[in-house]
């Protein structure tokens, strides 16, 4: 908490230092235009004034002066008055800041004083005085040299719609740089214009357009509230600005959706690529996939704790250690399981599903045991956190990195499979094995190497899913059928196929959800799955052969 | 001519099985009834229940022999039945509660007042007479059988995919009994059961005739199933179990013997969940979790498939197995203990425990 506290104050300061350096400038030719009214410090004393009786009226008065005079030391003031944090001596005449650091300095000459004196009353408030302090406020703090604050002030004065608020946006506009918040600015002046009647007809319509082509959620609101009191030439242009507006946020809408898809089938594939080796290439049922899963995440837990004990500044490497940790330790579990049973029960496929059950149980229980059943904590390094805005919608690091990551192991292996000996090997295994014992290939290695690569394929899923998902012994359940409909709704032996299985199955569910909720939306899709393995039981690619099955 | 029939397909083992069934059925009501609690035979009425319960997987178990033992179907989905004939028996239960629940409206069960429901839902409608709900505890399993085998075996899903997609049925069922909205208790699923026909369900009495109940449907169902498999039809079966395409090209219409075996074993799994909801006093959606359904694969596996004895023999040992384990300090090892199972009976064990014992006593048979 402390740590965190410390870190925003010095990174406040640094960003205050980027800002005043970059907008030294413009900040100070903005200034030079506010100073053009002489009478601007008299001004600024004249509105602290009035709030020395501490009467509504009189405060009220003196917010709308602040606000006239301009003056940058006013959004101290409003903000205080808005946070309880305004006193005034009526005695000495003097008003009292105290800033957020619990610091107090006099209003008008900023000099700090000691203690507040006796006699110091609080500056009262209604809420209708609350609701126009904030207005000013926005309206002032778009003279803020911090640009996140100068947008967040645009967006204020867009929910005011205060006409008073104009002419600073217009001269702020006239010097902002950042597109982010010249956009915020453009936004907030249109809505005023929209929303004053007293504005030339022809700007209105601009503003109405403006509107309409930005397409966000507020922007649509606004224009419906303007339709109903509007008539002729503006009244279309609303209309068609709604329109507009709604296509846009369809659009969006559909984006996102179509993301979130992207991101839900490349969670699928990754859980299921390990699948698709060991079920697709070798045949083998392995209901322990997921327990490998689990234990990758596990691995990245016991990494970042070993890290936050040791050496807390690799933090941000605890997942590029964990990744070969987790493939190489899940991989020679997967050897141990293939030598061990599964060597044993090979062609008797519904013998090895009940024996990996088993071996599934015992390592679900043994995880359980060493690390007890509760949930536990895997924190996401600085480059996993985060999200940004991608044309109005919202994109996660954390889901982008792991978007990234499924495409490179997925594209590593089929690099494995098909360009090294190993890969070679395992296809030749696969196609006949008794003719590739008998052109010398050490068939019970290649099986062994298989399976543990198919496990240490899992064991990654897991580093990668134990940033998205509660880290528990009971992981890997979860994934176990899911995974195992993609692969078989993909087409068994096909890495391409259980690509597009996972993608599709990963859209199709999002899209569903929104119209027949999360479980139902999963029912429906398991459904159409049973329906489909009805008509296509070898899966979406089904290799191509002649054998009659077994 | 019948009974030439029956003492033909009553083996050795079948006898024994019928026998033990027949001692049970005397041995345990005496001693819970007539035997006084402070004596050495005594058995207490929650023995009484957990042996019923245990008898009911047996069924269950049964039915699962019947379908994987017999025509090498694996299913993973069997869970589903036994849990939707335990549903209809809950739902018959859940109406003879009547006004006496908690908030004592005169016909909605209390959790419909709960959530807001304003009359009963159709899918609940002549649950309170017992015959109706008896129907529906043969007809809900065994449409859903129907239809789900029809789709599978027609298009010729076999293997392991038909075990994937069996257990993606019971999934699909877990997450459908988990909603409110379908009006089955949620989450909570159905309990606080008074009367069954007009008797308490608390009752000794009555649980001892539970009990008697049960063990007559086992004994009936493996006559039946035994009837069953050493049939014709029965041959074709076993005959399909090793070489599905071959009895294929003898020209037998392989899906609908498969159609209607694995009905009859859900219909049969039905029935001993609608017999294991008034024991144990509770169903809820965790009935259908894939685990369950599982589990029961391997008491199968552990009592030797393809036997029917040992399929009721193998449920029974792994559940009083667990019953030791997961009570007391020894619980976090049960799972451990039931993996290794897995592991060892498949490989160590194909035939089951009942394949071991008779090979244990052939070999004695030759060297005496």
């Amino acid at each position: 908490m402390q740590r965190s506290m410390a870190a925003s104050v010095g990174m406040h300061q640094s960003l205050m230092k980027k800002a005043s350096m970059a907008g030294f400038l413009a900040m100070l030719v903005l200034f030079a235009a506010l100073l053009s009214i002489p009478a601007r410090a008299q001004s600024y004393d004249a509105a602290i004034d009035r709030f020395l009786s501490d009467s509504f009226p009189d405060t009220e008065a003196g917010i709308s002066a602040l606000q006239a005079a301009g003056d940058a030391r006013g959004v101290a003031v409003l903000d205080a008055l808005l946070d309880r944090r305004l006193f005034v001596v009526a005695a000495s005449r003097t008003v009292l800041v105290r800033d957020r650091a619990g610091q107090t300095n006099d209003a008008r000459t900023g000099q700090t004083v000691a203690e507040a004196p006796a006699g110091a009353v609080m500056v009262r408030l209604n809420n209708r005085l609350r609701g126009l302090a904030q207005a000013a406020l926005g309206a002032m703090t778009l003279l803020s040299p911090d640009p996140e604050r100068r947008r967040l002030a645009a967006e204020a004065v867009f929910r005011s719609r205060d006409a008073s608020a104009l002419p600073a946006i217009d001269k702020t506009l006239e010097t902002e740089s950042v597109p982010r918040v010249r956009a915020a600015l453009r936004e907030a002046r249109a809505a005023i214009l929209l929303a004053d009647a007293q504005a030339p007809m022809a700007e209105r319509i601009a503003a109405a357009a403006f509107i309409g082509e930005i397409g966000d959620q507020d922007g649509i609101g606004l224009l419906r509230q303007t339709l109903t009191n509007a008539q002729g030439q503006l009244r279309e242009a609303v209309e068609a600005a709604i329109k507009r507006a709604e296509f846009t946020q369809q659009l969006r809408r559909a984006g996102q959706t179509f993301w979130f898809g992207l991101s839900l089938g490349s969670v699928l594939l990754l859980a299921a690529i390990g699948l698709a080796i060991t079920f697709g290439v070798m045949g083998v049922i392995n209901m322990a996939h997921g327990e490998m899963v689990m234990i990758g995440a596990y691995v990245t837990f016991v990494v970042q704790d070993l890290i936050r004990a040791n050496a807390p500044h690799l933090f941000d490497w605890s997942l590029p250690i964990a990744l070969p940790l987790a493939f190489v330790i899940t991989g020679l579990i997967g050897i141990v399981i293939e030598r061990g049973i599964i060597r044993f029960l090979y062609g008797r496929p519904l013998e090895t599903l009940l024996a990996t059950f088993g071996v599934s149980l015992v390592l679900q229980q043994a995880v359980r045991t060493a690390f007890g059943p509760t949930n536990r904590e895997v924190g996401a390094p600085s480059y996993m956190s985060g999200s940004f805005d991608f044309i109005g919608m919202q994109i996660t690091y954390g889901r982008l990195w792991i978007l990234v990551f499924t495409f490179a192991v997925f594209f590593l292996l089929l690099a494995v499979l098909k360009a090294t000996a190993l890969g070679l090997h395992m296809r030749a295994v696969t196609q006949n094995r008794r003719m590739a014992a008998s052109m010398g290939i050490r068939t019970g290695f290649v099986d062994a190497m298989t399976f543990g690569l198919g496990s240490g394929i899992a064991g990654l899923a897991g580093v990668a899913l134990s940033q998205i998902d509660n880290v528990s012994p009971n992981l890997g359940q979860s994934y176990i059928i899911d995974s195992f409909m993609v692969v078989v709704f993909g087409g068994v032996g096909n890495l391409w196929g259980t690509l597009v299985a996972a993608f599709t199955l990963g859209i199709a569910n999002k899209v569903l959800e929104p119209f027949v909720g999360a479980v139902l939306g999963k029912i429906l899709i398991l459904v159409l799955l049973i329906l489909f393995i009805q008509k296509r039981p070898r899966g979406l690619f089904a290799l191509k052969g002649r054998a009659v099955e077994q | 001519m019948i009974l030439a029939r029956l003492l033909e397909m009553a083996d050795y083992r079948g006898r024994i099985f019928l026998a033990l069934l027949a001692a049970l059925a005397v041995l345990v009501p005496i001693a819970n009834l007539l035997v006084p609690p402070d004596s050495f035979l005594h058995i207490g009425t929650g023995t009484v229940v957990l042996l019923g319960k245990y008898l009911t997987y047996a069924i269950l178990a049964l039915a699962l022999d019947l379908v994987w033992g017999y025509c090498g179907i694996l299913s993973l989905g069997h869970g589903a039945f036994f849990a939707l004939g335990g549903y209809a028996m809950g739902m018959y239960l859940m109406r003879q509660i009547g006004p006496r629940g908690v908030y004592g409206h005169p016909i909605l069960p209390d959790f419909m007042v709960f959530l807001n429901f304003t009359e009963l839902p159709v899918t609940w409608w002549g649950f309170d007479n017992f015959l109706y709900a008896m129907l529906m505890v043969v007809l809900a399993p065994g449409l859903l059988a129907f239809v789900f085998g029809w789709l599978a075996f027609r298009s010729r899903v076999t293997g392991v995919y038909l075990s994937i997609i069996t257990q993606a049925l019971t999934f699909a069922l877990l997450l459908a009994f988990f909603r409110n909205d379908m009006g089955f208790g949620g989450n909570n699923g159905l309990t606080d059961f008074k009367d069954i026909l007009g008797f308490n369900v608390q009752a000794q009495s009555t649980r001892v005739v539970l009990f008697l109940a049960t063990l007559l449907t086992l004994a009936a169902a493996y006559i039946f199933a035994r009837f069953m498999v050493t049939s014709s039809f029965g041959k074709v079966l076993i005959a399909i179990r090793d070489a599905e395409s071959r009895v294929r090209f003898l020209g037998y219409r392989v899906e609908h013997y498969k159609l209607a075996v694995f009905v009859v074993s859900a219909v049969l799994a039905g029935i001993a969940g609608a017999l294991y909801v008034p024991q144990v006093g509770i169903i809820n959606p965790s009935e259908f979790s894939p685990t369950n359904s599982i589990e029961a694969v391997v008491w199968v596996a552990i009592g030797g498939r393809g036997t029917l004895v040992g399929a009721a023999l193998g449920a029974f040992v792994v559940n009083v197995l667990k019953s030791f384990f997961t009570t007391g300090s020894l619980a976090a090892y049960w799972l451990f203990v039931l993996g290794g199972l897995f592991v060892l009976v498949t490989i160590a064990l194909p035939k089951g425990i009942l394949g071991a014992l008779e090979k244990l006593a052939a070999k004695r048979g030759t060297r005496s």
